[in-house]
């Protein structure tokens, strides 16, 4: 598989893309770290510049890299097909080899381990979570910031009502991909999402599945990112050779197959991962999709209310525009306003840390502003981790567009 | 996949006004680009013809070795040879253009702030060497700088911001018959170690930030001076900032346009993409179009590299506006073979083999530099219904040595939503 076209005789690689950089300072404007901390000098800099100085094994010579929260953004808004981002995270990864990955980064990197000890004793870890103490123990030993936002444990996984659970037999069939943060914390955005899909006639099956790798390789850890790729992509690969769709409701986790894994892990060898990369849509670019095709259900009921639409980071890295204002657009009465702001700072793992704690809080700021000044009755935001930071820092309950949908179309 | 009226390929000057009028005027519009265009490297301004070819031009005004500098750009423009994208379009389709302009800018997301000039005349801006730049249509806040007036300059610069030398552009400016001087202050925000024009901005933005530069600057103002500053007097709010400056100074001041990031282009950008958003129009980045399916010199689909992935999107009009060579519209092999990136459209106007393609000096009369898509009237290319060509793309203007770049990609991204709305009929069918 070639990355980045085979029409591109740089693009082959993600780092050989540096040489498109003119410095023409776009990637710089955009970037909602840099905007607010002089500590990040901007993805120009530590991104195709800086890179022309890391040469093979020696170390890293700016250590400001790891302020990049790997938002994409910069990527996005090159005119020259410059792989920032990209580039920003391989680099990253590399310096932490180099240096070391901190205790913090390897616990918040494997949402699966925390999850899996969290479930079974929900109501103490979330106390402990809770708990202004146990937080400030949290600061001192991790540097895990004390106000950061931390979802609560369902006390029951996703999987297990998957067990319980059959689709009526449909024409059609669909895989779902539901992530960690659906299967240890929002279970009920699942079952959502199953409804939903089984209300338009599909057939939905969940397989066996763990993390994406994603929180290993923003932080750095590459070799254990791949392991988790290639385990999930072994998982789905059968779908997607059968000719079934995967559908994801987290957008970060399905741009890793979509592409990330691909393009930062280098994983164009696993044969099982191209395959799925192929058949992964978000589930409202599935949605809108099969509304043009004329397959959705749009006998929606009213919904009499003001919800802000906020796409984040990853959900625009995907190149879909935002499919759920479209869909939020056919439920009658329904009133969405569509926010412009960039980020909201949290960045997966990123806003989570001491070091950054302050820096995510200011990168949202401009979102969350708008946000109180629209005083919706509900924000909708494709990412868990970004409703979670929106919740935490405005107060306002945050959820997926799949939940609107889900209400709209009665089913609860 | 998704269905829309009309595919705008590129966001720069051109692809957002023909998104943002189709838009308005009832289509669906869908734009799709590599990333952000060159809006954010423009100085903000309209140029829309500052020179003439002596050779081409009836048009007599001053020499400047080859090229005549125009004083009255309504009165040049009906001069232009045939196949310059201006007499395609006409003279009276870059006074709508202009004009609609002014009244997206002044309706607009930073309203009060507003563009000043029309094509009676050409100011005369300085650039931040200080050399005089004509330019017809500008933000207010450069509207000052007019080098036309006599009036003397205290050019303002910030020791913090690079490729900004107040005193070389005072220097300039007085031996070309205009007195300045310089003032170099101190100031910088948030006490960053390399800031931009950008991090500037944002400073103006804020009231203290202001009133220290007011404070260091009041007691050194000449009784008749008008104030130049950096193109950074605010990005969220300019008319703020710039109004409170000529107040509390109690002087004219203007801003003069800086390196990359062009904050004044910045602004407009973000007046466009906003006026796109309240008309419903969409805007896609990263997306390259590769190629697309067509019949019957109709195209019916845009192939779009997203990521790894190849996408369809259908439509029923294309109005491609990706630029030049140097924004990747148009691109050059190692055998001087040019062609269109996004539909491989044939590039009209290359040097014939032998021939020269490029002069001796850097702003010389340059063979190549009118290569581009040719296209009719109608800014069809030949063999295509569906599709219209607007901007750097297009064959026959020469645009840095004509000054006529930004209106150029004004008048006809105008135009060609212009001309698809025309036959908004057979949209409307079609949905």
């Amino acid at each position: 598989m070639s990355i980045g076209g085979a029409e591109d005789v740089l693009g082959g690689l993600m780092r050989g893309s540096l040489d498109h950089c003119v410095k023409c300072t776009i990637c710089e404007t955009f970037c909602p770290v840099s905007n607010v901390t002089p500590l990040f000098p901007g993805p120009k800099y530590v991104g195709p510049q800086a890179e022309r100085f890391r040469v093979g094994d020696e170390p890293s010579p700016d250590a400001s890299l790891d302020y990049c929260s790997g938002c994409g953004i910069c990527t996005q808004v090159c005119p020259q097909g410059v792989h920032i981002a990209e580039i920003n995270t391989q680099a990253r990864a590399k310096m932490k080899e180099t240096n070391g990955v901190p205790l913090r980064d390897r616990v918040l990197a494997r949402p699966t381990l925390a999850g899996r000890l969290g479930t079974p004793v929900a109501p103490l870890a979330n106390w402990t979570l809770r708990n202004r103490l146990l937080r400030v123990a949290a600061e001192r030993l991790l540097d895990l910031d004390r106000r950061a936002p931390m979802p609560s444990f369902a006390g029951r996984t996703f999987q297990r009502w998957t067990r319980r659970h059959a689709s009526p037999p449909a024409q059609r069939r669909v895989a779902f991909f539901h992530g960690c943060g659906i299967n240890y914390y929002e279970p009920r955005l699942g079952e959502m999402t199953v409804a939903l899909l089984e209300h338009n006639g599909l057939a939905v099956e969940v397989p066996k599945q763990d993390c994406c790798g994603l929180p290993l390789q923003s932080n750095g850890l590459f070799d254990d990112a791949r392991g988790y790729v290639h385990r999930l992509a072994k998982r789905l690969a059968p779908y997607a050779r059968g000719g079934v769709d995967i559908v994801a409701t987290s957008t970060s986790c399905s741009l890793m197959l979509k592409r990330e894994a691909l393009e930062i892990l280098g994983m164009g060898d696993d044969p099982d991962l191209t395959v799925v990369s192929e058949r992964v849509f978000d589930i409202c670019e599935y949605l809108l999709a099969m509304h043009e095709r004329g397959e959705l259900r749009t006998d929606f009921r009213p919904l009499s209310e003001t919800v802000t639409y906020h796409a984040p980071c990853q959900q625009q890295g995907h190149g879909i525009g935002k499919p759920a204002l479209d869909l939020l657009a056919l439920v009658p009465e329904l009133r969405t306003i569509e926010l412009d702001a960039t980020c909201c700072g949290i960045a997966g793992t990123y806003g989570l840390k001491r070091e950054k704690y302050d820096i995510a809080m200011k990168v949202g700021a401009g979102l969350f502003a708008q946000i109180a000044d629209a005083a919706p009755e509900r924000a909708v935001c494709d990412s868990e981790t970004c409703r979670w930071q929106i919740e935490h820092a405005t107060g306002v309950r945050t959820v997926h567009p799949v939940e609107m949908l889900y209400r709209a179309s009665g089913l609860g | 996949m998704s269905h829309h009226d009309v595919i705008v390929v590129g966001a720069g000057l051109a692809g957002l006004t023909a998104a943002v009028r189709l838009a308005e005027g009832g289509a669906r519009v869908l734009v799709l680009a590599r990333g952000v265009g060159a809006t954010h490297l423009s100085a903000g301004t309209i140029d829309v013809l500052g020179y003439t070819s002596l050779r081409r031009s009836p048009v007599r005004a001053l020499a400047h070795g080859d090229r005549a500098r125009v004083e009255h750009p309504a009165e040049a423009l009906a001069g232009v040879g045939d196949g310059h994208p201006y007499s395609l379009v006409g003279a009276d389709a870059v006074g709508a253009a202009v004009e609609w302009l002014k009244a997206r800018v002044a309706g607009g997301s930073l309203a009060p702030y507003a563009y000043r000039g029309d094509l009676d005349e050409n100011l005369l801006l300085p650039t931040a060497l200080g050399v005089p730049r004509p330019s017809s249509v500008v933000p207010e806040t450069m509207a000052g700088g007019d080098l036309r007036r006599g009036a003397p300059v205290l050019v303002v610069g910030f020791r913090g911001l690079k490729d900004f030398h107040p005193r070389l552009l005072a220097d300039v400016l007085s031996r070309s018959g205009t007195a300045a001087r310089a003032a170099e202050l101190d100031l910088v925000p948030e006490g960053r170690a390399d800031v931009n024009s950008l991090g500037y901005a944002r400073a103006f933005d804020d009231p203290a930030f202001r009133a220290e530069v007011t404070a260091q600057l009041v007691a050194r103002l000449g009784a008749e001076e008008r104030v130049a500053f950096p193109a950074v007097l605010g990005i969220a709010d300019p008319h703020r900032a710039w109004a409170e400056l000529e107040e509390r100074l109690a002087h004219p001041v203007f801003e003069v346009p800086t390196l990359p990031p062009s904050v004044p282009g910045m602004r407009l950008f973000a007046i466009l993409r906003e006026a796109l958003r309240q008309a419903g129009g969409r805007l896609i980045l990263n997306a390259a179009v590769t190629g697309c399916e067509s019949e019957g010199g109709r195209v019916s689909k845009l192939r779009v590299r997203v990521g790894l992935r190849d996408e369809r999107r259908a439509c029923h009009w294309v109005v491609l506006a990706t630029g030049g060579f140097a924004s990747g519209g148009l691109e050059l092999d190692s055998r001087w073979t040019a062609r269109e990136t996004a539909l491989g459209l044939p590039v009209a106007g290359m040097p014939a083999p032998g021939e020269d393609r490029f002069g001796p000096g850097y702003l010389d009369d340059h063979p190549m530099a009118r290569a581009g898509v040719a296209v009719g009237p109608d800014l069809r290319p030949e063999g295509y219904d569906n599709v219209l060509v607007a901007g750097a793309t297009l064959a026959g203007a020469e645009p840095w040595r004509e000054k006529s770049g930004d209106g150029i990609s004004l008048a006809t991204g105008h135009r060609a939503a212009e001309l698809v709305l025309a036959e908004a009929g057979s949209l409307a069918a079609a949905r």
